[in-house]
């Protein structure tokens, strides 16, 4: 069963927050990964890593740069899910 | 019918002494942040490097080797002219033949042990003593020199931003020899060849003699890409030797990967899930990245600081340009 946005977005928060020691609630979908909530390109790919397998699906690494904001992710791996 | 004699198999190898070397020059963040237009504090954040240290022009990657070399035969107690086989892992040996290894063994008074050179990037050290494991224990050779060495900074661009500031010169050694008892586990070791150039020589020697306004070839990575495979990926692969030695994280006494970045090392001990009271190889922070060698000369650092001592059943990973791979586990000397 695919994961609805909120869910992808409540499930992020939660990856985002482990990796950084941030709230889960300042993780909101305008939030920009680097300007915002000051995640470095290697914390990212953490995230990404995590990411996949948490939702089951397959972010490459050259799409990551596309990835700009917390909505830019949820939306990606929502058209990735099966 | 003519039967052969084949080499008679022994059951048990160690390692009987290991040697490390360093590049004299201490270089600070500060000493390379210009060209990169970077910072101490981003490339320590980054990285975990606070000084990477390098060899002066006036000593070659030979130079380096030797001394560790040395130092790890007077460790193993034997007399270099019982070392039977010298095994040099590097990618600055600026020369194509003859190897390193032959050489390095006809200074250290080895000659004429076999002598040969691998290219395994940062798997080598852990490449090396796979080789001189079975070797030993085919009865192939009695006593195996495995050495990583490299003066990586004869292959560096200043301003580069994916790999240069990460790297430093240094060379670490061990003797391979006999054991009565088990001291070095099953390697676990592969490539990946499709991500070839995952990192990379900006270009070959060839193109450079076609096209001399190439300049000198240096390194690059796709930092990201290498971050996710050695952060996610291998750590499946030193659990695998884990494995195969018939170990768990509770067995290990140290861990030592291939120092590449602070950040990824902390990534595999969370991954290994491994407990808190293992002792961890972090001598990036003081050498750098010196990737054949920098395994040895994280354990001949712990060893010398008393964090790890003989006895002590260790966990090497190495990883790499290849990519490649390569983990075992071992009893140290």
């Amino acid at each position: 069963m695919a994961y609805t946005d909120t869910e992808i977005l409540e499930g992020l928060a939660e990856i985002v927050a482990e990796e950084t020691g941030l709230p889960t609630d300042a993780v909101q979908l305008e939030k920009s990964f680097t300007d915002d909530l000051d995640i470095d390109s290697l914390s990212m790919m953490t995230i990404v890593t995590h990411a996949e397998d948490k939702f089951g699906v397959r972010i490459p690494d050259e799409e990551v740069k596309n990835l700009a904001t917390v909505g830019d992710a949820v939306t990606f791996i929502a058209g990735a899910q099966a | 019918m003519t039967v052969l004699k084949q080499a008679e198999p022994v059951a048990y190898s160690r390692i009987l002494g290991i040697g490390a070397e360093r590049g004299e020059l201490v270089v600070t963040n500060d000493d390379i942040a210009g060209p990169i237009d970077s910072s101490d504090e981003w490339i320590r954040q980054r990285t975990g490097i606070v000084t990477r240290r390098r060899a002066g022009a006036d000593r070659d990657v030979l130079d380096l080797a030797e001394v560790a070399s040395a130092k790890a035969i007077a460790a193993s107690g034997l007399a270099a002219d019982q070392i039977d086989a010298v095994i040099v892992s590097t990618i600055s040996h600026f020369v194509q033949t003859p190897s390193a290894a032959a050489i390095l063994a006809d200074r250290l008074g080895a000659n004429p042990a076999a002598a040969y050179d691998i290219s395994a990037a940062c798997a080598g050290y852990c490449y090396a003593i796979a080789q001189a494991d079975a070797m030993v224990r085919s009865g192939v050779a009695r006593n195996v020199l495995a050495v990583g060495a490299e003066k990586l900074s004869e292959i560096i661009d200043p301003t580069d931003r994916s790999i240069s500031f990460l790297l430093g010169d240094g060379a670490g050694a061990a003797v391979v020899g006999r054991s009565d008892t088990p001291g070095i586990g099953p390697t676990i070791w592969g490539s990946d060849g499709s991500k070839a150039q995952t990192i990379r020589q900006t270009h070959s020697w060839t193109d450079l003699r076609s096209d001399p306004s190439l300049g000198w070839p240096t390194l690059r990575q796709d930092g990201q890409t290498v971050f996710k495979w050695a952060s996610f990926q291998v750590g499946k692969f030193a659990q695998a030797a884990m494995d195969a030695a018939g170990v768990g994280p509770e067995d290990i006494d140290v861990f030592v990967p291939h120092q590449a970045n602070m950040r990824i090392i902390d990534q595999m001990v969370k991954q290994l899930k491994l407990p808190e009271n293992v002792v961890v190889g972090r001598d990036i922070a003081e050498t750098g990245n010196t990737s054949a060698a920098s395994i040895p000369l994280a354990i001949e650092r712990l060893m010398a600081d008393g964090q790890a001592k003989s006895g002590d059943v260790a966990l090497q990973i190495g990883f790499g340009a290849g990519l490649v791979y390569a983990a075992q586990v071992v009893v140290l000397p």
